[in-house]
């Protein structure tokens, strides 16, 4: 179903200058800080659990609960994580660099709402224009009084710092972001503690929450929980901002409304998707970043719906959806995906180190003609080694869950595109690459 | 004798004052030094570990696990295109091998006249503009042949020496603010790039700020307001 909501996040995409001050100032920004401010910290922090906020990271993680659990211990500090990289999400990149200043305006009131004493934006270093963009937009935010000492009069006082990094997918998790800003290589602390909200930057405590996380939160404070929650269904509350890419007419974001609209919605509906090109057939999708097993056109009618999602075995994850056509050859796409995780891979454990490599190397073999029929049960077995049992959600043998994720283009393409990959076997390579070379 | 030039040192010891702990500044910093000379030198990272106060080998040890840090001389311009998922299916590895052609280098390689430096990047978030790719971190997209040719073409003749900086640039904003939450106040007078002092006294930077808040407010009231298309950037 397509619902007509008002955007919440993406309300000033329609203006060129969404970015500055001064279009913020005109279109209502700060009002959230300064409503937030008379409400005081503990009305926040009623307001966001009311409205049932997924954390819209990946791990979907209820943003209300991470902030309860603190350590009470001072200084706490927040960490905005704007390291978008996982494969196909852009939907941070778009509100970093066209909406900087909401981006603060949340993370003031977060950080009001949990008594931070110093805020970090840590930016994906590859976002050279999201940078300068966030740094005016801080400087601004010092201007109008609503960062340094006494904001805007109440009292409440607070520095915030854009840290840019240098490019490491890793860096991503809450913990590997925790060790860069710490300045140091982006390896995932090992566990426990489980949760920064114990100890995290520096050993104090720390909330690490989503650019989109935080960007929704000026508007909850004005609108309240309950306006929020009224959208979706269930836990998946509010809107989404999903990233489309692949083979569709329309690739882009889409802010939609939770739970009301599916899969299908996203893909063919012209004001969306407007569906795949040439009018070819929809082969499989990835759902939710490529940490998520794939769906079939089987799934397109399901709900876009964190819970609904995950009981299909999949996820909602980031937020990117991949469309892939009857073109596409799915032993490339999911040897792609795997190559990127090998790339990616910090190194600190053997399953998640070695066995993408391994899984990278039989998957090249199988496309390029040398791959053997046990090879199918080879790969099952790597990805086993890593996440045991190959349920959802996947058992794991790391410290992070990048090791986890690997198996997921490869699980699920091999029990959806079985034959194709046997087919792989017989004819000595790609059948459609083959096809190409006859024609 | 610091390898790092005076206001580039100037300019990191004001990152290490914004972190409680000073090796948090070590990634803003090798960023600092990678826009002076291109690449990381072995030169600069000594400074950047005395200034940190640890070993050069901890700064090198940490910089070489980030992509975007080069521990060896690079082009004029680095060009990474992206081949993940998305741009695959869009074409990213025929344009990417349609630029070892036209560059005369294999990803991962510097033209012989200086210019380009090739490389094979992972996904840069920007799958609505695929197949896509940055020079020096400015986005390009999306691309086919012949619109990479015009790139490299307008790289070479200097047409985008707005867009696109030096490589190693990665803002060119001009801080304003520092730290202010704790010290109750403005900021002092700070300095320019060229180190000098700036006539602002710091009694009078509110009033600035609040002037250059209210003509910004001013200017997108007043101003004629495009409407950007619906998807992409």
């Amino acid at each position: 179903m397509i619902t007509k909501v008002p955007p919440i996040v993406t309300a000033r995409m329609g203006h060129e200058d969404s970015h500055t001050i001064g279009r913020y100032l005109a279109t209502g920004g700060y009002e959230g800080l300064r409503a937030a401010l008379r409400m005081g910290a503990e009305a926040v922090r009623a307001e966001v659990d009311k409205a049932s906020l997924l954390g819209r990271g990946g791990a979907g993680f209820p943003a209300g609960r991470k902030w309860g659990m603190l350590r009470k211990a001072e200084p706490v500090y927040l960490v905005v994580n704007g390291d978008e990289s996982e494969p196909a999400t852009f939907k941070d990149h778009l509100l970093i660099e066209r909406d900087p200043h909401q981006i603060i305006e949340g993370a003031i009131i977060c950080a009001f709402a949990i008594g931070a004493a110093q805020a970090f934006v840590y930016c994906r270093g590859e976002f050279a224009l999201g940078i300068e963009r966030l740094e005016e937009a801080r400087d601004d935010a010092y201007d109008h009084g609503a960062l340094g000492h006494d904001i805007f009069g109440s009292g409440f006082s607070l520095d915030l710092v854009v840290h840019p990094g240098a490019g490491a997918y890793i860096c991503g998790d809450e913990t590997a972001l925790l060790e860069s800003l710490e300045g140091k290589r982006g390896f995932p602390r090992i566990k426990p503690p489980y949760y920064p909200a114990a100890i995290g930057l520096y050993g104090q405590p720390t909330v690490v929450n989503n650019v989109e996380t935080m960007s929704n939160l000026p508007w909850i404070v004005l609108n309240g929980g309950e306006a929020f929650a009224a959208l979706g269904e269930g836990t998946s509350t509010g809107t989404r901002l999903f990233a489309l890419s692949g083979h569709v007419n329309r690739p882009g974001w889409y802010e939609v409304e939770m739970s009301k609209t599916t899969f299908r919605d996203l893909i063919y509906a012209p004001e969306y998707g407007g569906g795949i090109p040439h009018d070819h057939e929809l082969k499989a999708f990835v759902p939710g970043g490529v940490s998520a097993p794939w769906f079939g056109p089987q799934h397109l009618d399901v709900a876009l719906n964190q819970d609904e999602v995950g009981k299909l075995a999949s996820m909602l994850g980031s937020g990117s959806i991949v469309v892939m056509d009857e073109t596409t050859c799915v032993v490339r796409a999911a040897w792609r995906i795997t190559r990127f995780f090998h790339r990616e891979s910090c190194g600190q454990c053997t399953p998640c180190r070695e066995g993408s490599g391994w899984l990278e190397g039989i998957l090249r073999r199988i496309e390029e003609g040398a791959g053997r029929e046990a090879d199918l049960e080879l790969l099952l077995d790597v990805c086993d080694n890593i996440a045991p049992g190959l349920g959802w959600p996947p058992k794991q043998t790391t410290i992070c869950p990048l090791g986890p994720s690997i198996p997921s283009p490869i699980a699920s393409g091999i029990n959806m595109f079985r034959d194709e990959y046997l087919l792989h076997v017989k004819e000595g390579g790609c059948p459609l690459r083959l096809a190409e070379g006859a024609a | 004798m610091a390898h790092l030039a005076p206001e580039v040192m100037h300019k990191a010891r004001e990152v290490v004052a914004l972190y409680p702990q000073r090796r948090s500044a070590l990634i803003p910093i090798c960023h600092l030094a990678q826009a002076q000379d291109g690449w990381l030198t072995p030169e600069a990272i000594e400074d950047i570990a005395d200034l940190l106060d640890i070993t050069p080998a901890e700064v090198e040890g940490t910089a070489s696990f980030y992509d975007m840090f080069h521990t060896e001389p690079v082009g004029r311009y680095v060009v990474t295109v992206c081949t993940n998922i998305a741009c695959m299916l869009a074409g990213g590895y025929e344009l990417l091998e349609h630029a070892e052609e036209r560059l005369g280098v294999r990803a991962g390689g510097t033209s012989a006249d200086g210019q380009f430096t090739l490389e094979e990047a992972e996904c840069l978030a920007a799958c609505d503009m695929a197949p896509c790719l940055q020079v020096n971190s400015r986005f390009f997209g999306p691309l086919n042949d012949e619109r990479f040719d015009w790139l490299v073409d307008d790289l070479a003749a200097g047409k985008f020496a707005d867009e696109v900086p030096p490589h190693g640039v990665l803002s060119r904003y001009e801080r304003r603010h520092r730290l202010e939450a704790q010290r109750g106040g403005v900021s002092a007078p700070r300095k320019t790039r060229a180190g000098a002092a700036t006539e602002a006294a710091g009694d009078d930077a509110p009033k600035r700020g609040a002037r250059r808040i209210q003509e910004a407010v001013k200017k997108a009231a007043t101003g004629a307001v495009s409407v950007r298309k619906k998807a992409g950037r």
